[in-house]
């Protein structure tokens, strides 16, 4: 569904990302590992055409998108939820949803408001708040409902972990398991296994912007040295 | 009570105008984050088209519909402009998009002068509105209780689509992170126009709205747009609400003000900006500013490297070449020469500051001018040598650069830049209008340099060694622990005051230098004509330093000179066209698309390509 082939991304003249390929199949969750600095968030927007790729190719349901404008990546199917959340805090809740909101699109879950609230039902209760009066793990919880208002087909999800409470990383768990079993395609990326083991299917490990491993999780498990080489624990 | 009522109610008809001006141009920054410094010029072509559709439109439908059309025909005309002006410079640095708007500026003052001519046109009077009411005895036009009435409903309209619907919650958004909205897939490139479109519609409304009181003329662009301003830093960048209290605040009060104290009027609105800003630093109803923001990550800063030797003999051939010109030129062009000197130390004064300082100043006028009158003043009532007036130029605006730059440091970014214009505006208006000690509009003449400086040659010889030397100063102090400390703090503020360097005072006595260098090309200025006028002052004065700045690079040393070569040059040719500000305004939008680097920028790129210069090196 979705395939990086070969791509090499600079900020000026930082050579960030280093000859990437990989692929996503729909309905997987694919879990993109490294430690921090490893160039996960430069792959997502390199994805997401934030970043353009100097070189290489980023493919789409079969359309090369490498080079288009981000909104329309994002009008594709493609949906991204930042690492830094960027909730739009002025606006409340609601309004961040009208945001993302997109028209049905064919082969995914149509979003509503309601549906979403029924997702995380701590966003009801605050629904006209400002984002800025929310707690970190529900302006995290709304950067994914104001994606998902988008419909997309796929979600770029950049360390949704990355910050928040115990109890509310349980709750991402089984927010993605969910979304898999509607059929959402998910990339997902963590600097550790706690979180991607309970959801991913298969892992891209990288290291310095370079690819270390692509396998599935029995693979990766298999090579304990390769987790203690690459990963934080 | 009458009157005072009365003149409360002028006030809220007044502010209609501005209201429409200043939200206008306060949606247009929030989201496209551009000064838009054409805005006046829209205010001024719905003027004037109103006025022509009023013509040909008859009766009360046809004045009403010709406020409309006029509005919808600027924000057209908007549409243009950003299309072709604005969308090739977005991804340019935040500045060059200032010079482009100039442009536009001096090419609408043109095209309004080809079609409606030279004359100011009288508003025709809205049908059925003639005449007056009285209130409590006081008589006020009816077409001010029209104004009153209809305002408050624009600015209800405005608020319920900036609140209510999907347009104004993407429009909020965007003005706070457009990448971000970008990524959620809205067309950023059509909100930006759409936005624009409204903005420039806005401030056309305005002017054709305020033709049966005001009429059409060509200096209505400048005019509206330093309350304009005025009321966007008072109400707080990006509020409506601000904006409308804020115009209601400075209309009310400069009917008072023209009843009571006429000679003040100018002045009043710049105190209350100050006094305002004082107690509440973004405005009535604005929030602070967010460093480092999203959707804006320009390349890193080159480094400055000092000249090397190929450079310097270059340079030290260039100045012999100057040198020698009384060898082999004639007077006049001495005098040329004489100019560009002076405006190229003016120039590079204002790089100092914008370039190593980051800190981007409106009103370097200010300094110029303000060096020009008090030698100027000096001369004329305390009948002093020319050599003590002369030196009191450059200290007499430092010491002012120090005071205004300690208000305005307070502030940063584009609410700084505001500051810094309101207050040249401040002194522009106190020397326009204490006219008994500065002349006034007459200016102050007869201000000639002493017996031995008589000589056109001499006094050449003088210009070039002190804009010369005092470029060179800048140049070493770049170079100097102190240039070091003050491009710290320009390329990140924490940072530097975490390696123990303060960075207001740095900053402050990055201003103070400049004002003074500019004073200095102000004394200069001023002997060799023989003359000031407070034209020196006006902002135009100060756009052209900043234009100047910015076509010659903001990121290379030479950039102020090169530019205040160029631009002195070519207008001295231009001025003697009659459509110069066309041919100008176009030339200078044309750099700034081709040539966003400035020309030391683009000559440097250019021969980095050929392979003069190794990649990454400055040696400007």
């Amino acid at each position: 569904m979705l395939e990086l082939n070969a791509i090499n991304s600079f900020y000026g003249k930082a050579h960030v990302l280093n000859d990437l390929s990989f692929a996503a199949e729909r309905g997987q969750v694919v879990a993109l590992l490294g430690r921090n600095g490893a160039g996960k968030t430069t792959t997502m927007k390199s994805i997401m055409q934030l970043v353009r790729p100097k070189t290489g190719t980023v493919t789409f349901q079969g359309h090369n998108i490498t080079g288009l404008a981000s909104h329309k990546v994002a009008k594709m199917g493609l949906g991204y939820v930042p690492e830094e959340r960027r909730i739009f805090t002025d606006l409340t809740v609601l309004e961040n949803l009208e945001v993302g909101r997109q028209p049905p699109r064919e082969g995914t879950v149509t979003w509503t408001q309601d549906m979403l609230f029924d997702l995380f039902p701590n966003l009801a209760e605050r629904r006209d708040n400002r984002g800025k009066a929310l707690s970190g793990g529900e302006q995290q919880m709304l950067t994914i409902a104001r994606t998902l208002m988008g419909n997309p087909s796929f979600v770029l999800l950049d360390e949704p972990s990355e910050g928040i409470a115990p109890v509310i990383v349980e709750q991402m768990v089984r927010v993605i398991q969910q979304l898999k079993a509607d059929g959402l395609t998910v990339l997902l990326s963590e600097q550790n296994l706690h979180f991607a083991r309970a959801v991913a299917d298969t892992t891209v490990i990288i290291e310095s912007g370079s690819q270390k491993f692509t396998g599935t999780l029995d693979e990766l498990n298999a090579h304990p040295e390769i987790r203690d080489a690459y990963l934080s624990v | 009570m009458g009157l005072f009522i009365a003149q409360v109610l002028t006030g809220l008809a007044n502010a209609g105008a501005l209201f429409m001006v200043a939200s206008g141009l306060s949606l247009i920054f929030g989201v496209t984050r551009i000064v838009n410094f054409a805005h006046g010029s829209f205010y001024m072509l719905g003027a004037y088209i109103g006025y022509t559709l009023m013509q040909v439109l008859p009766g009360a439908v046809g004045f009403w519909g010709a406020i409309l059309l006029a509005g919808l025909a600027v924000g057209v005309l908007g549409v243009l402009v950003e299309v072709l002006v604005l969308r090739p410079v977005y991804r340019a640095p935040e500045l060059f998009q200032l010079v482009a708007t100039f442009g536009v500026i001096l090419v609408i003052q043109d095209l309004a002068l080809l079609i409606w001519g030279p004359e100011d046109l009288l508003g025709p009077r809205a049908p059925g509105l003639r005449g007056v009411v009285r209130i409590m005895g006081e008589p006020i036009p009816k077409y001010d209780i029209a104004l009153l009435v209809i305002t408050p409903f624009v600015a209800l309209g405005l608020w319920y689509l900036i609140t209510k619907t999907r347009v104004g919650v993407l429009v909020r958004a965007a003005t706070q992170d457009r990448e971000m909205v970008g990524a959620l897939g809205v067309n950023q490139a059509w909100l930006f126009t759409g936005v624009f479109a409204l903005g420039t519609a806005l401030a056309g409304l305005g002017g054709a709205l305020q033709l049966p009181k005001g009429g059409a003329d060509l200096m209505m662009d400048f005019n509206i747009l330093t309350a304009v301003f005025v009321v966007v830093v008072i109400g707080g960048m990006g509020s409506l609400p601000g904006a409308y209290l804020a115009a209601v605040i400075i209309s009310v009060l400069n009917v008072f003000g023209v009843t009571y104290l006429p000679q003040s009027t100018l002045v009043l609105m710049f105190v209350v900006m100050v006094l305002v800003l004082m107690i509440r630093p973004y405005g009535l109803f604005g929030r602070e500013e967010v460093a480092g923001e999203h959707g804006q990550v320009g390349e890193p800063e080159r480094p400055f490297k000092p000249a090397g030797l190929q450079v310097r003999l270059l340079v030290g051939a260039g100045v012999a070449t100057l040198a020698a010109m009384p060898l082999y030129a004639s007077t006049f062009s001495q005098v040329l020469a004489t100019d560009i000197l002076i405006f190229c130390l003016f120039a590079a004064s204002l790089h100092f500051m914008l370039g190593l300082g980051g800190l981007v100043s409106f009103g370097h006028a200010a300094f110029f001018g303000g060096g020009a009158y008090v030698a100027a003043l000096m001369v004329t009532h305390a009948d002093s040598p020319m050599e003590l007036a002369f030196i009191l130029a450059p200290i007499g605006a430092g010491l002012a650069a120090l005071i205004i730059g300690w208000v305005c440091l307070r502030l940063t970014g584009v609410y700084f830049a505001m500051l810094t214009l309101a207050f040249a505006q401040l002194i522009w208006s106190l020397v326009f209008q204490w006219g008994d000690v500065t002349g006034g509009d007459d200016g102050l003449v007869g201000i000639w340099p002493a017996e031995w400086l008589k000589e056109t040659t001499v006094f050449f010889y003088f210009a070039l060694t002190l804009s010369v030397g005092g470029i060179i100063a800048l140049r070493h102090v770049a170079h100097s622990p102190f240039g070091y400390a003050l491009r710290a703090a320009r390329d990140s503020a924490r940072q530097a005051e975490a390696t123990g360097i303060n960075t207001k005072r740095v900053q402050l006595l990055a201003f103070g230098l400049a004002g003074t260098m500019a004073g200095l090309a102000g004394g200069l200025f001023v002997f060799s004509k023989g003359s000031v006028f407070p034209n020196e002052l006006e902002i135009a004065r100060s756009f052209d330093a900043l234009i100047v700045v910015f076509l010659g690079g903001v990121k290379t040393l030479a950039g102020g000179v090169a530019g205040g070569a160029f631009f002195k040059g070519v207008e001295d040719i231009l001025v003697r066209f009659e459509y110069w500000r066309l041919a100008l305004g176009l030339l200078i939008i044309v750099v700034v698309i081709l040539a966003p680097d400035g020309i030391v920028g683009s000559l440097r790129k250019a021969a980095e390509r050929v392979g003069l210069l190794k990649r990454g090196e400055d040696t400007t």
